[in-house]
């Protein structure tokens, strides 16, 4: 009994692969100046040197063992997390900032994954030549050449990708010595198990799983349709100009002139579908704009290259926005920033940005903690005096060695005892502990009930600190 | 491309029909979560092999893996995988990463050791915890004391001597405070007059009469107090007896009294009774020489040391 099924549909559909065919143009060429400097700055960063004390030199290290960053002449400790969630806040706005004035640019030109998927692409085409020899390949049988084709590209995708693992764990050591220590078996557990991690991960999101990323992993894609203004740019085709009112034509006979195929109705487009084959997403992009598209331009580039060849004039696939594709006479395509959203969080990016600069622009050399000890709080010497004690934590931020003086201003002359330790000297990133005792016979014990204490670093008295603390004593007791 | 892969129009039944025309639609379970189910089998298989699982008798399978450690006696033991051995590895490794510490803490003289502010700084944190581990119970934490119980260690005044070697030999041996008891050999005139004396070299209120009086008896061969507290009455490191002369009290509770008759009746009973009490355990069975050493520095710092 069959009654009520309908015909099942799959809802599974298997990838169908992507062969992009190569293209020269502006935005090509935008790609690859980003391209060269993403890799040169993430593949050369950990190996610059630095100047430091006491430290490995290096200019980037996230040194989590001994729980502080180096950037340059920033050192960063646990207590400035502050400074990192604040970052990432200002990521975000910028992204969604960026989204209202030119929509997924950031999708194409300068995300990882694009930066990869671009460079496994090009691997590809370079061991296996251009799109209809790569399409002839992929029909071949398993026999020699397809073996050995296939061999060496996988092979140069799994060398980059574990070169790209291999970089992310390097800025968390010094990194010749934690390469060196790598392939001699020595890194820590954690070191393998991010690189075998990063290479797995980078291997199948580049070579093999590519646009799906975009389409079905990444949530930036998803939500692009609510972050879309009419006036956001995006890649467009400019269907008035290239449908006309009778459609596509070859450019065959007396169509090839431009102004009779004006006149007779028809569109600038060709239906070459170069655009198509350039398409790393594998959209049409004639269809208008999907949420497969990640703006990378090509489509822009190809279809540029085939106006010039026919002769007609460029744009047929520009950045425009669909405000102003829906106007009769399209102006001129330009960033529409005078809207309240893009105002908005240009607003907020600059606040974010101001704090987060100012806050590393004040920050201090050195990090200090006055505690009263409170067991026992206050203490009868024989002599009948009341002393208190205090802990005073100092940690030395500076990047140096530095001395610090611990003086009292608001006693009496020899109320302050600080042992062997009236100056104390501490090395660069490490904390004392310094105990000082106060003592007070008991007609002075009423007349001082709070002080201060004075920490100077020595090379730079004009960071001196001063902390108000309190000096306990019996109340009512004889 | 995947639409080839449907045959028909319809899901298949079990092929059984119940009642003449009830059947039921055979809907299989998707592969992956049979294959995982199949694995989760094998993993659990592997992990009875691995670690203890199943009762047998009185005792349990203990699987193969070993876990190695160092007990406190310094014996090495294997065991088969237990947290408590887990426990105990983890712990040594705890150990050995705060060894060069000690290890420094050991070969830097005492006075050294209050001058390098790094050392000293892991003198006072690594102290803090032997200190309220071993000493606290007694001595409470921080070091205070309490009345009629332990000595205030945070004071100046020191029954035993408040050198470095003297704190060593404190909690190296332990102490044994002793006070005879006066009760049989003096009456309660000569035990007040006494009193009186001992509570005006701390400069309380009393009958100067009776301070005098007992100020005789304490230097005479009847109650020969001077014998142990000394002549100046600030009593002899030596057998430990009381500096009668300052403004700390440990046995008789004179700074809660609040009238001058408490006073004295807390001092008298201290005399009556004598002191037996007074009694410090031994440590070098218990703590390690360097842990000692790192003590000594800790009660010295704790504010009286000499």
């Amino acid at each position: 009994m069959d009654v009520g099924i309908e015909e099942p549909r799959a809802l599974y559909q298997k990838r169908i692969p992507i062969v992009t065919r190569s293209v020269k143009g502006r935005f090509r060429n935008f790609k690859w100046g980003v391209m060269l400097l993403a890799y040169a700055m993430f593949f050369g960063l950990p190996w610059l040197p630095w100047t430091r004390h006491g430290v490995a030199s290096q200019a980037i290290m996230f040194d989590l063992q001994g729980r502080r960053f180096f950037i340059f002449d920033l050192v960063m400790y646990p207590q400035n997390v502050f400074w990192l969630a604040l970052l990432l806040f200002i990521a975000a706005t910028f992204l969604f900032f960026a989204t209202s004035l030119i929509g997924r640019a950031f999708c194409g030109y300068f995300c990882f994954q694009t930066l990869w998927t671009d460079l496994f692409i090009w691997i590809e085409k370079q061991v296996q030549g251009e799109r209809p020899a790569r399409i002839r390949l992929q029909r071949q049988p398993w026999e020699r050449e397809k073996i050995l084709k296939l061999g060496v590209t996988h092979g140069l995708w799994l060398l980059v990708s574990f070169w790209t693992g291999m970089t992310f764990v390097l800025y968390y050591g010094y990194a010749p010595d934690l390469l060196t220590r790598f392939f001699s078996g020595q890194a820590g557990y954690a070191a393998y198990v991010t690189v075998f991690a990063l290479t797995a991960t980078t291997y199948a999101a580049a070579g093999l799983m590519r646009e799906q990323i975009c389409s079905y992993v990444c949530p930036y894609g998803r939500f692009q349709s609510v972050m879309y203004d009419p006036e956001t740019l995006a890649v467009a085709y400019d269907g008035k100009r290239g449908e006309g009112s009778m459609g596509r034509a070859s450019p065959r006979g007396e169509l090839k002139i431009h102004e009779i195929r004006q006149q007779k109705g028809y569109g600038d487009c060709i239906d070459c579908g170069f655009c198509v084959q350039v398409c790393p997403a594998g959209i049409d992009i004639r269809d208008g704009l999907q949420y497969r598209c990640i703006s990378c331009g090509l489509c822009i580039d190809a279809c540029n290259n085939i106006m010039d060849s026919v002769g007609y004039p460029r744009g047929l696939i520009r950045y425009d926005s669909e405000a102003n594709l829906a106007l009769s006479q399209p102006a001129k395509p330009h960033i529409h920033w005078k809207r309240l959203k893009v105002v908005g969080y240009f607003a907020a990016l600059s606040v974010m940005t101001g704090a987060l600069v100012y806050s590393i622009a004040t920050r201090t050399n050195f990090e200090h903690d006055v505690q009263q000890i409170r067991q026992p709080l206050y203490v009868v010497l024989s002599n009948g005096d009341i002393r208190n004690r205090y802990q005073i934590h100092l940690t030395n931020k500076s990047g140096a060695d530095m001395e610090y003086r611990i003086s009292t201003q608001g006693l009496p002359p020899g109320a302050l005892d600080l042992g062997e330790m009236k100056t104390v000297t501490v090395h660069s990133g490490n904390s004392v502990i310094v105990q000082a005792s106060i003592k007070l016979t008991p007609q002075q014990v009423g007349k001082y009930p709070r002080f201060d204490f004075v920490i100077t670093p020595l090379s730079t008295p004009e960071d001196k600190v001063v902390e108000q603390v309190n000096f306990y004593s019996r109340t009512d007791e004889q | 491309m995947s639409q080839e892969k449907i045959q028909s129009n319809t899901v298949q039944t079990t092929g059984h029909a119940w009642d003449g025309d009830l059947q039921e639609y055979n809907n299989p379970i998707p592969n992956w979560w049979l294959y995982a189910f199949y694995t989760s089998v094998l993993v659990a298989i592997a992990y009875w092999l691995i670690y203890p699982a199943w009762p047998v008798g009185k005792g349990f399978t203990t699987g193969f893996d070993h876990v190695t450690y160092v007990n406190d006696k310094g014996v090495t033991k294997t065991t088969h995988w237990n947290t408590r051995a887990l426990f105990m590895e983890e712990t040594n490794e705890a150990v050995a990463a705060q060894k060069p510490y000690f290890d420094k803490v050991a070969a830097t003289p005492f006075e050294q050791i209050a001058k390098d502010p790094e050392l000293n700084s892991f003198v006072v944190s690594a102290g803090k915890q032997l200190f309220s581990d071993n000493c606290a119970a007694c001595h409470q934490q921080g070091g205070g004391g309490k009345m009629d119980f332990a000595p205030n260690l945070t004071d100046d005044d020191w029954l035993y001597g408040g050198h470095y070697a003297n704190i060593q030999q404190t909690i190296t041996n332990g102490r044994h405070g002793y006070m005879p008891p006066f009760a049989e050999v003096l009456n309660d005139t000569q035990v007040t007059q006494l009193a009186d004396y001992v509570l005006s070299l701390s400069h309380v209120a009393v009958n100067p009469d009776s301070a005098k009086a007992g100020d005789a008896l304490f230097h005479s061969e009847t109650a020969a107090c001077y014998y142990c507290h000394g002549v100046d009455a600030k009593g002899r490191q030596v057998l430990g007896s009381a500096n009668l002369t300052d403004s700390i009290w440990l046995w008789a509770n004179v700074p809660a009294a609040n009238t001058v008759p408490l006073k004295e009746a807390a001092v008298k009973n201290v005399i009556l009774q004598g002191l037996n009490k007074g009694v410090m355990p031994t440590w070098k069975d218990r703590l390690s020489a360097e842990q000692i050493k790192l003590l000594t520095v800790y009660v010295h710092e704790l504010g009286g040391g000499k």
